[in-house]
């Protein structure tokens, strides 16, 4: 029984009056993919917010590595190893590929002032060293030739890529995917498959993702997390949710 | 369609006429005590017209007059320059040449020309102090000029009373600046675009204001005047030695006085300060902080998701940047002898952004080229007289619709991996 990386108890989010997150656990051991489904509006993404803190939750606790990071700024979280995507892409647009990535090592260029104004060797170094880790991760994602392009003139897959490329580069423990396939044509999604898969078994990192796309979800999960308006609603290894009348009845209505 | 275009451009046509007839058309003039209202002469009504007949032909051929201008064959830069390795190799004797040039150059010129270079100079690194602010960490800020007072006023207020020299007050008053930005920065944290703009906007207007009406230490609308210039090793550039055992800079060399030397003095402190402030502001651009500021730009929750602090990274955008506005402020209030709020007003503030856009948002050279446009475009346009601004606004506008990119976009560092 490996550690559980992430454990999520009884977490829930109320906005006014509104219940959009309520009482839902999470367990992600390591090296681990983890799945949240659900319905459209189900709260899955108000998860990620609170994991992430984007939002304080309301109740519960989330623990990451034994450390309880619920009510810790969003960028205190990202530093701890836990990092995330969007929905619709989110790159910084204007700048190339590979400052996308230069900048989401900023705290890794844990460097002073003085030495940087004056480019001290210790400096230089440092740079170096992150523009290497750029390039394995570029390489890794295919992605190394457009390296000084701009972001946002990059294909639509290609940015889908890099996102998750600025993300690993952080060296994170714990990638939170939402929604990674979206947009994605049937060729990209088995890429994609490829590369979530290749993440868990030779970067040995854990993956949490959101998707719609049952095929991927279903051949990639360990475990899987079903969500319906807010609440949890059954939990188990991809044949067990895929058999489950509970879930079945969500996604497909009454009979 | 077409009748579409007719009703916008008889709509422009009737706006140029309504606009015409305010500026142009109506004049008032004072007879004695009286205001009196005067009509324009017929010739002056003659060219009203044409203009309003051309404002409304651009715009109802506005369609066949883009297109045209779309076939013109775009000149090929790219080929009339030598190659990027090329160039690169060539890049330090350029900017030593330039350099060089630039200390030359005021001993050959008239000495207004040379006073002009210098006002330019203090433009330039106004410009480059709000481009970190605007350009590069997208923060809109319209009262940059209240950075350039506080360090104006630094240096006029602490020579005054304490007699300190400009090169003590010259580091001073940039930190009080960066102190003054990092006070803004708080409460505008949260804020962002429009709301922004509103509040530096009205963050301009306090100080100004302050300024204007603290009279026991300002000396209020009437400002301060007698403010020393600055001395080179505590030799004076004024005809006789102010302070008791100074010697003046003639009677150090052994020559005769020339009040020239004085300007030209200035005029080699700001291409110095200038230099160190393009330097200093190329620097960060290609740090982390650099490209964290213009990671903020581009998307917050983003950078937010990367682990990275928007507090630290907007505090120190704004404290950078008026710094550089209180280095600018310090060696005006030197410059002119004499400082009042008069010199603070938004109208400034809008040159300044006006510099910063019209280069192009975060170009270093753009800035500088448009810097050098703004402050000497109008000192061109002098024989226009009264049309001069409105000949400013044109270009403008001209400019922005022509090219909304700026004189110079900014260019994006090329990175060489080795794989």
């Amino acid at each position: 029984m490996s550690q559980l990386l992430l454990d999520v108890n009884g977490l829930t989010m109320r906005f006014g009056g509104l219940v959009a997150v309520d009482h839902v656990d999470l367990a992600v051991k390591n090296r681990q993919v983890v799945s949240i489904i659900g319905p459209n509006g189900a709260g899955k993404t108000t998860v990620f917010n609170c994991l992430s803190g984007f939002y304080i939750p309301s109740d519960g606790s989330v623990v990451f590595n034994g450390e309880q990071v619920a009510g810790m700024k969003d960028y205190q979280i990202s530093r701890k190893g836990l990092v995330r995507t969007f929905q619709h892409v989110r790159l910084f647009s204007k700048m190339t590929v590979i400052e996308n990535m230069l900048v989401a090592q900023h705290r890794h260029l844990k460097t002073d002032l003085i030495s940087g104004l004056l480019k001290t060797s210790s400096y230089r170094r440092l740079e170096q060293e992150a523009m290497d880790r750029a390039a394995y991760w570029l390489k890794e994602m295919d992605l190394l030739q457009f390296a000084n392009r701009e972001a946002g003139n990059l294909a639509y897959g290609q940015q889908r890529r890099l996102e998750i490329a600025r993300c690993m580069v952080t060296q994170p423990e714990l990638l939170m995917l939402d929604e990674p396939a979206a947009g994605l044509n049937p060729n990209e999604t088995k890429e994609l498959d490829e590369l979530i898969v290749r993440l868990r078994d030779e970067h040995e990192i854990s993956v949490l993702l959101i998707e719609h796309d049952m095929k991927l979800v279903m051949g990639i999960s360990d475990h899987i997390y079903v969500i319906a308006q807010g609440a949890p609603l059954a939990n188990g290894t991809p044949d067990e949710v895929k058999n489950n009348p509970d879930v079945i009845k969500a996604y497909l209505g009454e009979e | 369609m077409q009748n579409n275009k007719f009703l916008s451009a008889l709509f422009a046509a009737g706006v140029t006429f309504v606009l015409a007839c305010l500026m142009i058309g109506v004049k008032l003039d004072t007879e004695g005590t009286e205001l009196a209202v005067r009509g324009a002469t017929a010739e002056q009504w003659g060219w009203i017209g044409l203009g309003i007949g051309l404002v409304f032909l651009s715009q109802l051929f506005s369609n066949q007059i883009d297109a045209f201008f779309g076939k013109l064959p775009k000149p090929k830069l790219s080929g009339l320059l030598p190659e990027e390795k090329k160039r690169a190799a060539l890049k330090p004797w350029l900017l030593a040449a330039l350099i060089v040039g630039m200390l030359i150059w005021p001993f050959m010129v008239s000495r207004g020309s040379v006073d002009l270079a210098t006002l330019t100079l203090i433009y330039i690194m106004l410009g480059l102090g709000l481009n970190i602010v605007v350009g590069l960490a997208g923060l809109l800020d319209l009262g940059f000029v209240a950075f350039y007072a506080v360090g104006a006023y630094t240096y006029a207020l602490l020579s005054m009373y304490f007699g300190l020299s400009f090169w003590v007050c010259l580091p001073l008053a940039a930190g009080l600046a960066a102190l003054f930005g990092f006070v803004l920065g708080f409460p505008v944290l949260r804020l962002r675009g429009d709301y922004l703009a509103i509040v530096t906007l009205g963050f301009g207007e306090i100080i100004r204001i302050l300024l204007n009406n603290w009279t026991a230490v300002t000396g209020g609308p009437s400002g301060i005047s007698g403010i020393p210039k600055p001395t080179l090793f505590g030799l004076e550039f004024t005809r006789r030695a102010k302070e008791e055992g100074a010697q003046t800079f003639h009677d150090f060399m052994g020559i005769s006085y020339s009040s020239s030397y004085k300007v030209i003095f200035l005029y080699l402190i700001a291409v110095l300060l200038v230099i160190f402030v393009i330097y200093l502001i190329n620097r960060l651009m290609r740090m982390p902080i650099g490209r964290a500021w213009e990671a903020l730009r581009e998307d917050e929750i983003a950078c937010r998701s990367l682990g990275l602090n928007r507090t630290t990274i907007k505090l120190s955008a704004f404290t950078i940047g008026a710094s550089t506005a209180g280095f600018a402020g310090s060696f005006f209030a030197a410059r002119q002898g004499f400082i009042s709020p008069e010199s603070f007003i938004f109208i400034e503030s809008a040159i300044i952004l006006a510099i910063v856009v019209l280069g192009g948002m975060g170009s270093q050279i753009g800035v500088i080229l448009a810097a050098i446009v703004m402050t000497i475009l109008p000192e061109l346009a002098r024989e226009f007289a009264e049309y001069r601004m409105l000949l400013f606004g044109l270009l403008m506008v001209v400019m922005m619709r022509w090219r909304p990119e700026g004189l110079v976009p900014m260019k994006r560092p090329h990175l060489e991996l080795k794989s």
